[in-house]
């Protein structure tokens, strides 16, 4: 009995040891930001690794999604009659909730695994400790500018997949199941809300990105320096940024839409 | 404020532990001005770990280390930054930054603190890269080098900033002949024409003995021996003699605790 409390209290502590490293390192990543203004050049390398690469597969997998959508909801709406708000039920869905949740999902496990991978081996390649050693702060020169372009890239990663999935949308219900193409448009234009809608997926698609980098790097960094411990490492980045943003989401969620 | 004659690092009383386990329990250690000191030990018995206390990225539990004359861990973020400008390290894989060139690692050091036009940086580099034999591997990536070459860029990078002291971690571990007979000469080199202060961590015995000036041996975190090459190598110490000499035999034994061999064998 009191072995296994004792064993509960050890897992709690190392809980919140992690949560703690966690929060220094956020702190000790935000103290960097100063430096990116000195040098932009870093900030657009990662803008590009970590933004500009992900964009194929947010755009292939916000088409299909918002094909599916069109489907889906067109059997849906027209057991109503309701067919012509196509355009509504497809935006909607995309920009409110869809868009932010699985871009997020899609960059943890393609720009997030990545970078686990990539400051794990820096770690374990003794590269951190080598820019330590020539008085440059690893942290501040590599960690900060991956946040960054990992805070910035997501929103605009998250438009991406919700205009791809409008179009796709678009291209099953109007071009296969005939609704009226003005009807579609029209329809969307009048009912998605500026605030209600777009701000509150743009803030959605923020917090995942920030979430979803500083878990990356945290993972990374963290990592035990040998080949096995930057493997689970990785695996342990998709796990805990799929579960954050879906968490997370749902508190977003509520607070936004649930008044 | 320091005389030359003071030791370049001082380490008084040092303690360290990961977790329960003593790594170092009251270590004291002088460094040389100018001389090649060695430390020997058998591989785990945290060599690599004294270096990074020495370099500040770890903080003992107990006892001081002064470099020049500073004690490293009272050091303010800034001020350990400025000291390590002119703290050279060598790591055992040789920690080159992976996706830019040799040339680029190099100039790496320059770049960040010298302040220099980019003309004068190249002619630093090229400079380097020749002290090392490598100036026509400049264009080459890291992954391109072996092992050795590697580490010769390493050394390059090392002495970029033309620091007053070199640690080297295993140099000589993992190194064909050839390139081993390089290495040794140019650390001797190195050390001789700059006035430079070398620290080398090794258990390779005779590449050490050949080029150090002076030998600490730690085991179970403590200094068990010191003094010049010659007279570890035929010390009467029975700990001494068997670590310089390679036996199996002697106070360390070879197998790691264990019940006899024909419980193990025949045992059910
Ligand atoms: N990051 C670490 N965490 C826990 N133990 C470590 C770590 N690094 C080294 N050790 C342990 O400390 C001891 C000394 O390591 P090290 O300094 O690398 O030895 P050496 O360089 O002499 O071979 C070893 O037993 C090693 O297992
Ligand atoms: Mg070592």
């Amino acid at each position: 009995m009191l072995e296994q409390l004792a064993r509960l209290g050890r897992v709690g502590i190392s809980i919140l040891a992690h949560i703690g490293r966690g929060n220094i390192l956020l702190f000790h990543i935000l103290g960097g930001i100063g430096d990116i203004v000195v040098r932009p050049r870093l900030l657009i390398q990662q803008l590009y690794s970590v933004g500009v690469l992900s964009m194929l597969i947010i755009s292939v997998s916000g088409t299909f999604v918002g094909m599916v959508l069109a489907l889906q909801g067109y059997y849906t709406l027209s057991q109503f009659g309701a067919e012509q708000s196509l355009g509504v039920v497809v935006a909607a869905s995309l920009v409110r909730e869809l868009g932010p949740v699985v871009a997020a999902l899609l960059f943890a496990g393609r720009a997030g695994s990545a970078l686990t991978a990539e400051i794990g081996l820096m770690k374990a390649t003794e590269q951190l400790s080598g820019l330590e050693m020539m008085a440059v702060d690893p942290i501040r020169r590599i960690l900060t500018p991956r946040f960054l372009a990992g805070v910035i890239s997501m929103p605009l990663l998250a438009a991406l997949f919700s205009a791809l999935g409008i179009m796709g949308g678009y291209f099953v219900g109007v071009g296969l199941l005939g609704v009226d193409d003005g009807a579609f448009w029209s329809q969307m234009q009048s009912k998605i809300d500026l605030h209600e809608d777009i701000y509150n997926g743009v803030i959605k698609s923020f917090v995942f990105g920030w979430i979803c980098s500083w878990i990356a790097l945290f993972q990374g960094y963290d990592a035990v320096p040998t080949s096995e411990g930057v493997s689970r490492a990785t695996t342990r980045t998709v796990v805990h940024s799929s579960l954050a943003v879906l968490g997370i989401d749902f508190i977003l969620t509520a607070l936004m839409f649930g008044g | 404020m320091t005389s030359d004659t003071e030791p370049l690092v001082k380490i008084r009383g040092l303690r360290f532990f990961r977790g329960e386990r003593a790594i170092f329990d009251g270590v004291d250690i002088d460094i040389t001005r100018g001389s090649i000191t060695a430390i020997m030990g058998p591989s785990g018995t945290g060599k690599t770990t004294l270096l990074k206390l020495i370099s500040g990225q770890l903080r003992p539990q107990g006892g001081t280390i002064e470099v020049n004359g500073q004690n490293i861990h009272q050091l303010s973020r800034r001020a350990l930054y400025r000291l390590r400008i002119r703290m050279g390290m060598l790591f055992q894989s040789g920690a080159l930054l992976t996706d830019v060139s040799v040339f680029d690692n190099v100039a790496y050091p320059l770049q960040e603190h010298a302040h220099l036009p980019p003309s004068m940086i190249r002619k630093l580099v090229m400079l380097k890269l020749e002290a090392v034999g490598l100036r026509g591997a400049r264009d080459l990536m890291p992954s391109a080098l072996s092992g050795g070459m590697a580490r010769r860029v390493a050394l390059a990078r090392a002495i970029a900033l033309d620091p007053m002291m070199i640690m080297y971690d295993e140099p000589f571990t993992g190194q064909d002949p050839i390139s081993l007979g390089v290495l040794v000469q140019l650390i001797r080199a190195l050390n001789d024409a700059s006035r430079l202060t070398s620290i080398i961590v090794s258990h390779d015995v005779q590449e050490t003995t050949e080029i150090a000036d002076y030998i600490y041996v730690i085991s179970d975190g403590r200094v068990i021996d010191h003094g010049p090459p010659d007279a570890m190598m035929h010390s009467d110490a029975p700990w001494t003699g068997q670590f310089m000499r390679g036996l199996a035999n002697g106070p360390v034994p070879f197998h790691y605790p264990a019940p006899g061999l024909e419980q193990d064998l025949l045992g059910a």
